[in-house]
């Protein structure tokens, strides 16, 4: 599995937990609209979650530009990988 | 850090709550979160465990309590000055957690002084019973110099003090609402250091006297306490319960990561005003309150008190478990040992508890679920009311499966902690402090003792002698007549006629020539029940010259059971015979709460007398006075 199917699988998991929603499958160009539920108060939910559970700390800047999944999956990367 | 320390863990907490979501029944996933709820727990599993609820307590606060059994409703308003949203999960969990059903509703973000000053319809439909004002240091902060005069600071911040206590008062005239106040948490970083509190107009300083003058203002007001700038102090959010980033992104003061124990301190409070706290501390002895085994190492070979670090720490967990005492939380043990040797271990001269401290003592080899039942049935509370304190992880699983009623904490592996983590959890809420709740460890035991020796007694003639009962009979004078008022104007079960008489009135009817009033105490080994009887009996019209009619009777229940009515008209054959009477008539008046009396005087012997007024309900007795009745009962008489 590369890097990038691992983060997407637990940012699934992670999003079928908060959104109890078991069936929940996402793409890199998922965004915020084709969910429910994912509003402004859940993606600060989304982002502290994936804060605990990655072991990362998301800068203020960065949460501004986030637009979908594959960004959030690419900017979890960056910081796994240290970069 | 971990939150919720003090529950248990799960073995996989995100399973069960699958699991439940399959439950097709509102009120069985109400159930099921509620049981769910007392494990540990992080923010998104207390989001999910409320999403689970969410039918059952609309049930519970639409159709009533009696839809729900075992549960309480209670609807709380919340108004606050920053984002609370991702918070109210965590406060209707821990409140299921406590049986409560919170609905909350939630003001428009910043808008609780329009809610509280205008007219908000919708706030009023929903009728708050709590209003929680959350407010934050970054609202309406004093804008005036940073050299501003000490004075200029106090007048800055008693104009807010005076403008919240307008809040409270407008949340009580409209809603009739229990205010809670939050504290306000410190925001900024610190500007001078150490120097800061010196500066009457730093933020720091005006915040802190702020916060104490919130404080002072609540006491006088009534007003209860969401202490937060408390608890952040203390280290109960760890590093810190704002983060700054949470803040500039969505305005939130609390990071969800702290949703589940903010919820749960605010569900204490909740939980308190609905009468939900627990009552009793019940601890286990070995290695919880002193260290080694008291049945093997014996008395002297205890780790307790000052000369090494293990016994300080014991003994400092004794102290705690003193002080909670003194405020009115009732101590009880439940230990697997002999009771003698127990007991013996109290007489060890460094411990802080005294065996008098101690309501219910269970010490035996039965199994702590079956030892937990007794000592609450001894104390007379519910198992919902106990926390059980057991260094034994085995002994907490099984109590913890057996009564999930009683709260079970995990507890750090170092008895230095315990005192800590007891507090943390904070089973003992309270929404008020008087001087009767330290006198009412002593009634607990009292009432223990006595249930303790009635679960001993092989028979009930040797129970009653044991308990060495004098009743003390003194004729109604001043000084007990307020008491015996009170009593005659409140007692509705076990009297006779339940006529209401105020003093005057029970001061005429003493006075009457030929009257007998009486007031009864009773005291026995345990204690003193107090006044616990009064008869009126005064001549009457309707009766022949020697016939002494009893106007009143009637009699506390607390004593049913003690062949107290046996003396009692014992004293009172006595009284009416040195008065010259040659009998008693007694009259049973029905009401809707005294059918318990029916039989009364029927069973101490008196016999039916006709009653001249035919269309009366009430019954007329007659007990002739002869020198040759026995009184059965165990109780010794005095005449004051």
């Amino acid at each position: 599995m590369t890097e990038t199917t691992t983060v997407l699988h637990e940012l699934t998991d992670l999003f079928r937990d908060l959104f109890d929603d078991e069936g929940l499958v996402l793409s890199s160009d998922t965004t915020a609209d084709q969910v429910e539920g994912w509003d402004s108060q859940m993606h600060v939910m989304l982002i502290v979650a994936a804060e605990q559970r990655f072991g990362i700390k998301f800068r203020t800047a960065e949460l501004e530009s986030l637009r979908n999944v594959g960004q959030f999956t690419q900017l979890i990367e960056s910081k796994l990988s240290g970069s | 850090m971990e939150q919720l320390a003090w529950l248990a863990q799960h073995p996989d907490l995100g399973a069960a709550i699958s699991h439940a979501k399959s439950l097709s029944d509102p009120l069985a996933r109400l159930y099921e979160t509620a049981r769910l709820a007392a494990y540990r727990r992080d923010f998104t599993q207390t989001l999910r465990l409320d999403r689970l609820a969410q039918q059952g307590i609309e049930l519970l606060v639409g159709e009533g309590e009696q839809s729900v059994p075992g549960f309480t409703a209670l609807r709380m308003a919340v108004l606050a000055s920053h984002t609370v949203d991702h918070l109210l999960p965590g406060i209707r969990v821990a409140a299921l957690q406590r049986q409560v059903g919170v609905s909350v509703y939630l003001a428009p973000y910043g808008q609780y002084r329009q809610a509280l000053l205008g007219d908000d319809p919708a706030l009023k439909a929903f009728a708050p019973q709590v209003i929680l004002l959350a407010l934050d240091a970054m609202d309406s902060p004093p804008s005036f110099a940073l050299h501003a005069s000490a004075e200029e600071a106090e007048n800055a911040v008693q104009a807010r003090v005076e403008e919240l206590r307008l809040l409270w008062r407008q949340a009580r005239a409209r809603y009739a609402a229990q205010v809670i106040q939050q504290t306000l948490v410190p925001a900024t970083p610190a500007l001078f250091g150490h120097f800061d509190a010196l500066v009457p107009g730093s933020p720091r300083a005006l915040l802190e006297r702020l916060n104490n003058e919130i404080r002072r203002a609540a006491r006088e007001d009534g007003v209860l306490l969401m202490d937060l700038a408390w608890s952040a102090a203390g280290g109960q959010y760890g590093d810190g319960l704002a983060n700054p980033v949470r803040w500039h992104q969505a305005k939130q003061l609390v990071s969800p990561i702290w949703a589940p124990l903010y919820g749960d301190q605010l569900a204490r409070i909740a939980a308190a005003v609905v009468g939900r706290s627990r009552k009793c501390l019940v601890l286990d002895l070995d290695n919880t309150l002193w260290g080694g085994v008291v049945g093997d190492d014996g008395v002297d070979g205890l780790y307790l008190g000052q000369g090494s670090a293990t016994g300080e720490a014991f003994l400092a967990f004794q102290q705690y478990a003193a002080q909670l005492a003194r405020r009115g939380v009732i101590l009880a043990v439940c230990s697997k040992n002999d009771m003698q040797v127990a007991e013996a271990a109290f007489d060890h001269p460094e411990m802080a508890l005294k065996r008098s401290d101690i309501a219910a003592f269970v010490a035996n080899w039965e199994d702590k679920a079956s030892n937990l039942r007794r000592i609450a049935e001894q104390l007379n509370i519910g198992l919902d009311s106990l926390v059980f304190v057991d260094d034994n992880p085995a002994e907490r699983d099984i109590v913890r499966r057996e009564l999930p009623q009683v709260a079970v904490p995990e507890l750090p592996d170092d008895v230095a902690d315990y005192p800590a983590r007891v507090a943390a959890a904070g089973y003992f809420e309270a929404i008020a402090f008087t001087a009767d709740d330290s006198a009412r460890v002593q009634t607990y035991r009292a009432n223990g003792e006595r249930q303790a020796a009635l679960g001993q007694a092989t028979d009930m003639a040797g129970y009653l002698k044991g308990l060495e009962m004098v009743m003390q009979a003194r004729p109604i004078g001043t000084a007990e007549l307020a008491r015996a008022t009170q009593l005659i104007n409140k007692t509705n079960q076990f009297n006779l006629s339940t006529r209401r008489y105020s003093e005057v009135q029970v001061q005429q009817l003493a006075d009457t020539p030929g009257a007998v009033a009486l007031s009864l105490r009773l005291t026995d080994k345990f204690g003193d029940n107090g006044l616990i009887s009064v008869v009126l009996a005064r001549p009457d019209t309707t009766c022949a010259a020697d016939e002494l009619f009893i106007d009143t009777w009637l009699m506390s229940c607390r004593v049913l059971g003690r062949q107290a009515e046996q003396a009692a008209l014992q004293v009172l054959a006595q009284h009416a015979a040195t008065a010259g009477y040659s009998a008693l008539i007694g009259e049973y008046r029905p009401s809707e709460r005294n059918a318990m009396v029916a039989e009364h005087y029927p069973q101490l012997g008196f016999v039916n007398a006709p009653n001249p007024d035919a269309s009366s309900p009430a019954t007329l007795w007659r007990y002739p006075l002869n020198a040759s009745s026995t009184f059965n009962h165990h109780i010794e008489i005095r005449h004051d």
